[in-house]
């Protein structure tokens, strides 16, 4: 029935134009714009008088871009998987009990639509949000680059770029998709920002200090700590996402545990290539998706389950 | 004798141990105003939220035109318009616009919308302020917002919870005059809840009295005060010329007279009568 997908559009529309004209949004926006700027700056800086020291050994000086640090301010890379958590939260974290506060939800239920079109316009127009936000800061990176060091991307690092803002979406979707279970779970937005952060706060910080006592306690052969520590460190998205994007924007990377001396002998040492990196971290993509798909479903049979009166 | 439009069938509502709505059986006819009256905790809003299929009954079936409450509440919802006892609007945008984003909900194209917009808001004079934010409303202004938002979809049912909670005493009046003309004039049949029989017996054609999740009684006020009236003594009330004290007396003196006061309400005495077990929280 035309007029069901209409009312979707209507409500995803809504959606996307509170998100954008939100205070909350826009802090986060201008505090990534202002740490991308930042980190482009002296990148652009590093690579102009070094480029002939960076570029060598391999030829993928654009992607240098995302991954190059000067050490004093991270790489894109590194601060789209520290921000990102904090845009994914921000923009989902009081979705449904602000509505549940606000007393909107039961006039919204009472209109003819079907019940799940509430939490889904919610999650579609976040993700649009987040995407076009992403894809938009990338392309900038990309565009300021171009610009400056008059260099163009091949086809393959350009490809590269993309897949890697598209996996920053899905990991940022992860994190809104937490952030609206928690609303759903919480009657106060404050409740459920906090509970957000602190599980935020517990994968960047305490997680991997977890991991290495845990690895630890479980044996004693270093090479199974080693391996120990990388399988528990994977259940973290935050890891995940790491793992994923340095392999995809550095090709040179051939592996991502440990190599025998059997497996490197006769090796050629090579980068590898866009699909032989995808192969690489097919798992991890697909782990990612899951994640961020497992955590939305949670939210939308809680959300189904609960009573429209609290 | 007019068709049945809302009807409930054995409703029963359980919270746990506790049963919110019992074995309700309801019959409201096209065109008719019904007042659900009750205290509060009785099972008004739960009754209304079942009638449209925002919760589910635990057993019995609730229909709207035929329709069956729980499963085809979407198309119940295309005609029947409710507004919420704590009704909420994004108080970050203007009347108006809250306004065409319900139209848009209904499927109603955007120049449609907003030339309902202004007709809507015109009906319950709010014309003035259409393009104010909604945080600057006041609770009466909100509440003829929410009218105007039911009525936008142009249903031809309205289901009102506890309408007039919060608007001061004339806006209550005027609020009642304007459901009262739009069930007569545009035949929509109206149901709506309310703890204050006062209210409710200024504009309902039938009302159904409801405590601790029954249904105790239901009819006309006049048809209740008979109901409760066989039961007890017939209370009179005479006019008089002068009011004296001799005339009090000459009263009393007749042997079939058992007492004489002054006047109360007779409306309280029903309400009385019929909320003995249910807490009465509050009076106009």
């Amino acid at each position: 029935m035309p007029g069901f997908s209409n009312s979707f559009l209507v409500m995803v529309d809504k959606e996307i134009s509170d998100h954008v004209k939100s205070w909350k949004f826009i802090i986060v926006v201008a505090l990534i714009l202002l740490t991308t700027f930042g980190s482009l700056y002296s990148i652009l800086n590093i690579i102009r008088e070094n480029a002939a020291l960076i570029n060598k050994g391999d030829n993928f000086l654009f992607l240098k871009l995302f991954t190059a640090t000067d050490g004093n301010l991270p790489n894109f890379m590194t601060l789209i998987s520290f921000l990102g958590p904090i845009l994914g939260i921000a923009l989902g974290f009081d979705l449904v009990n602000s509505e549940r506060n606000r007393g909107t939800i039961s006039r919204i239920l009472a209109q003819p639509i079907p019940r799940d079109y509430f939490i889904t316009s919610k999650f579609t127009a976040a993700v649009i949000v987040i995407l076009l936000l992403v894809f938009s800061v990338g392309f900038l990176v990309m565009g300021m680059g171009l610009l400056s060091i008059g260099l163009p991307p091949t086809l393959g690092e350009f490809l590269r770029i993309c897949i890697f803002l598209f996996l920053s979406t899905i990991y940022i979707a992860f994190w809104l998709s937490l952030g609206i279970l928690f609303s759903i779970i919480f009657e106060q937005a404050a409740t459920s920002a906090l509970a957000s952060l602190a599980i935020w706060l517990f994968f960047t910080v305490f997680y991997s200090m977890i991991v290495n006592i845990v690895a630890q306690s479980l044996s004693k052969n270093p090479f199974q700590i080693n391996h120990l520590t990388v399988i528990l460190s994977r259940l973290s998205p935050n890891y995940l996402y790491d793992e994923l994007t340095t392999i995809l924007l550095t090709p040179s990377i051939r592996t991502l545990g440990g190599l025998s001396f059997q497996q490197l002998q006769g090796a050629i040492p090579s980068a590898l290539s866009l699909d032989q990196s995808l192969l690489l971290v097919w798992p991890h993509f697909t782990a990612l998706i899951a994640a961020s798909l497992i955590c939305f479903a949670v939210a939308y049979l809680l959300f189904m389950r609960r009573e429209v009166r609290a | 004798m007019a068709e049945t439009i809302i009807s409930t069938d054995n409703l029963v509502k359980e919270y746990g141990e506790l049963k919110a709505v019992n074995q309700l059986n309801l019959a409201i006819k096209k065109g008719e105003v019904y007042g659900l009256l009750g205290p509060n905790g009785a099972g008004k809003t739960t009754t209304i939220l079942m009638l449209l299929g925002l919760t589910e009954p635990t057993s019995g079936t609730a229909q709207i035109k035929g329709f069956d409450a729980t499963r085809d509440s979407i198309a119940i919802k295309r005609f029947t318009g409710y507004l919420p006892d704590q009704v909420g609007f994004y108080s970050q945008r203007t009347g108006r616009e809250n306004l065409v984003y319900t139209a848009g909900l209904n499927g109603i194209s955007a120049v449609e919308a907003a030339k309902k917009a202004v007709e809507v808001v015109e009906l319950v004079g709010l014309t003035n302020v259409i393009d104010n934010k909604v945080k600057t409303y006041s609770k009466g202004m909100r509440q003829r917002l929410g009218l105007a938002d039911v009525l936008i979809k142009e249903p031809e049912i309205i289901i009102l919870d506890e309408p007039t909670i919060g608007i001061d005493p004339t806006g209550i009046n005027e609020f009642l005059t304007l459901i009262r003309g739009l069930s007569k004039e545009q035949g929509i049949t109206i149901m709506l809840s309310s703890h204050l029989l006062n209210q409710v017996q200024k504009i309902c054609d039938r009302v159904g009295i409801f405590v601790k999740g029954s249904l105790l009684a239901e009819g006309s006020i006049e048809e209740l005060a008979a109901e409760l009236l066989a039961q007890k003594e017939i209370d009179l009330s005479v006019k008089v010329k002068d009011l004296s004290d001799q005339v009090i007396k000459k009263i009393s003196a007749l042997d079939e007279v058992i007492k004489v006061e002054k006047q109360e309400n007779l409306l309280d005495e029903i309400y009385q009568y019929y909320f003995t077990g249910g807490e009465i929280d509050a009076r106009l």
